[in-house]
């Protein structure tokens, strides 16, 4: 686009994301401070993630954008349009397909492979910081490793209610060093993470840090021996494609209590319906 | 003694501006014993105690600590997350409000936790059974292990943090004024559960009070201070029956006899 530089960021700018990443994936988990531009939309809405994407993307690149799962939601055409603007990119619905995937909320059902590179938007990259409010408390419980507090708020979850009630943006360890926030992915996506092929990289823009999980690195969520992680999904099938392995949003259909449930990716689900219809052709 | 130190400070000096919180301080601390320092209000007994706990860096002096292994380490010169485990393992420290110690927002079972989970225990089974049986010897009912400290009296809450503090068995505790404004009848119970506990434990202490009863009923040896120095010391009963020092006279006859 005419007055733009190639995906908006101007390059030094990139440049300084660039050797943020590259710090990040050096010490897996560690968050890079960074210094977050203003960008063309609200904080919140992904300016971490958009950030990081502007950074890496290449013209031969391959985008996807998905919100909650789903490629057709705002947030996620309006990215994808901003890119295939300021930088011409090609871009697709299809994991497959694309080269570098921003998300926000999820992890696609497909295995991502060693060529793609996945993008989160993090509104929190400090998983200690509901039970510690000091910035400068936290920095030094990272540096020693100090993390006793984040199984007391697991050990008072059992207490109270019988188990452990995170049900989105899990903490996890990475590396066996660093915990971290898998930004606020259902924790049913918490194994996907683990020994994933493809680069994961996470932007805060309003916080303005950085972190990565570099392929194949181990990533833990955190438990008791006696009350182990479980990934938790709605007990249904997928009122569209059947599917019973894959992560169900409730949609409510009518004013009569109708309810049906969906799959969250709807590039998985709706693969999965095509793949039913070649069948039966 | 023929026993090695377990904790011992040389010639430990502080200034805070112009005024000398410390001045040509020795002391040492034999395992398993209870050394109380006493002395009025701004004589140095709180700035002691948080230079030998390595919360405060002297200006002069050096404070030894000899580890389970036997081998001397100057405990301002250990790196950072060295004395940060020591503080949760084999240290303790009681302060005077529970509340600065204690997490108010967590149940008093986590609180008892807390220094098990930050040590790699990872049992939730175990870390309960560990909390109701620190709760028990400190007198708390089982069944509020799931209530907030907020909820909990001042004697309480001030046993629970001695719960907390000491189920990683330290064998040093720091105590700041532990029964510092408590009611007579609590302060009576609580110093009566910390001497059980301390003979069974064989835990060694370093108990700054500036109530002389509550140093007779504990400690072993005491230390009177006066404007950062140690003027006096020797065995409790010795020192408070027989005080030498002009200013420990004048603290043991100031003790109004009940």
């Amino acid at each position: 686009m005419k007055g733009y530089n190639f995906a908006y960021l101007d390059d030094q700018t990139k440049r300084m994301i660039r050797r943020g990443l590259l710090k990040a994936v050096a010490i897996p988990g560690h968050q890079v401070p960074f210094g977050s531009r203003e960008m063309p939309l609200p904080y919140g809405w992904g300016t971490g993630g958009i950030q990081v994407t502007a950074s890496i993307l290449g013209a031969g690149d391959v985008l996807k954008v998905i919100d909650q799962g789903a490629d057709d939601t705002t947030n996620a055409v309006s990215i994808r349009r901003f890119f295939a603007r300021t930088a011409g990119v090609a871009t697709t619905t299809s994991t497959a397909e694309a080269t570098v995937i921003q998300t926000r909320h999820r992890i696609p059902e497909k295995q991502l492979r060693e060529d793609q590179i996945i993008v989160y938007q993090v509104p929190q990259p400090e998983p200690l910081s509901r039970l510690e409010p000091s910035r400068v408390e936290t920095k030094r419980m990272h540096g020693l490793a100090d993390y006793g507090l984040m199984h007391v708020k697991l050990y008072e979850d059992i207490a109270r209610y019988g188990q452990i009630s995170i049900s989105y943006d899990y903490p996890v360890m990475v590396n066996e060093r660093y915990l971290m926030s898998p930004s606020p992915i259902p924790a049913f996506d918490n194994p996907k993470m683990d020994m994933m092929p493809a680069l994961q990289l996470f932007g805060a823009g309003r916080e303005k840090r950085i972190y990565a999980i570099p392929p194949w690195t181990r990533v833990k969520s955190l438990d008791f021996a006696d009350f182990p992680f479980r990934a938790i999904r709605a007990p249904q099938a997928c009122g569209l494609c059947g599917a019973t392995d894959s992560y169900l949003d409730e949609v409510v259909t009518d004013n009569h209590g109708g309810r049906l449930f969906v799959c969250s990716d709807t590039d998985h689900c709706s693969e999965r319906r095509a793949g039913f219809e070649e069948a039966a052709e | 003694m023929t026993d090695p130190t377990l904790l011992s400070g040389r010639g430990l000096g502080s200034t805070f501006g112009g005024v000398t919180a410390l001045a040509d301080v020795d002391v040492d601390l034999w395992p398993g014993e209870m050394l109380a320092v006493v002395g009025e209000s701004g004589s140095g007994k709180t700035t002691l105690l948080n230079v030998l706990s390595g919360r405060l860096m002297p200006d002069t002096g050096v404070v030894w600590y000899r580890d389970p292994s036997g081998t001397l380490h100057d405990v301002h010169a250990m790196p950072a997350p060295v004395l940060r485990t020591l503080h949760r393992s084999d240290w303790g420290f009681v302060h005077q409000d529970p509340r600065q110690n204690l997490r108010m927002n967590v149940s008093a079972g986590g609180n008892v936790g807390e220094r098990l989970m930050a040590q790699g225990e990872r049992h939730y089974g175990n870390i309960r059974s560990v909390a109701l049986d620190w709760l028990a010897q400190v007198e708390i009912d089982a069944d509020r292990i799931d209530d907030l400290p907020r909820v909990f009296s001042g004697g309480m809450l001030q046993r629970l943090q001695i719960a907390r503090t000491l189920v990683t068995h330290p064998r040093l505790v720091f105590m700041d004024e532990p029964t510092g404004g408590l009611d007579v009848s609590v302060q009576a119970r609580l110093l009566d559960l910390i001497r059980s506990l301390v003979a069974r434990l064989q835990i060694a202490v370093v108990l700054v009070t500036h109530d002389i009863a509550v140093a007779r009923l504990l400690a072993h040896r005491i230390a009177v201070m006066q404007r950062g120095r140690i003027v006096e010391t020797g065995l409790t009963d010795q020192v408070l029956d027989d005080p030498r020092h002009p200013y420990t006279q004048l603290l043991v006859s100031s003790v109004l006899n009940a």
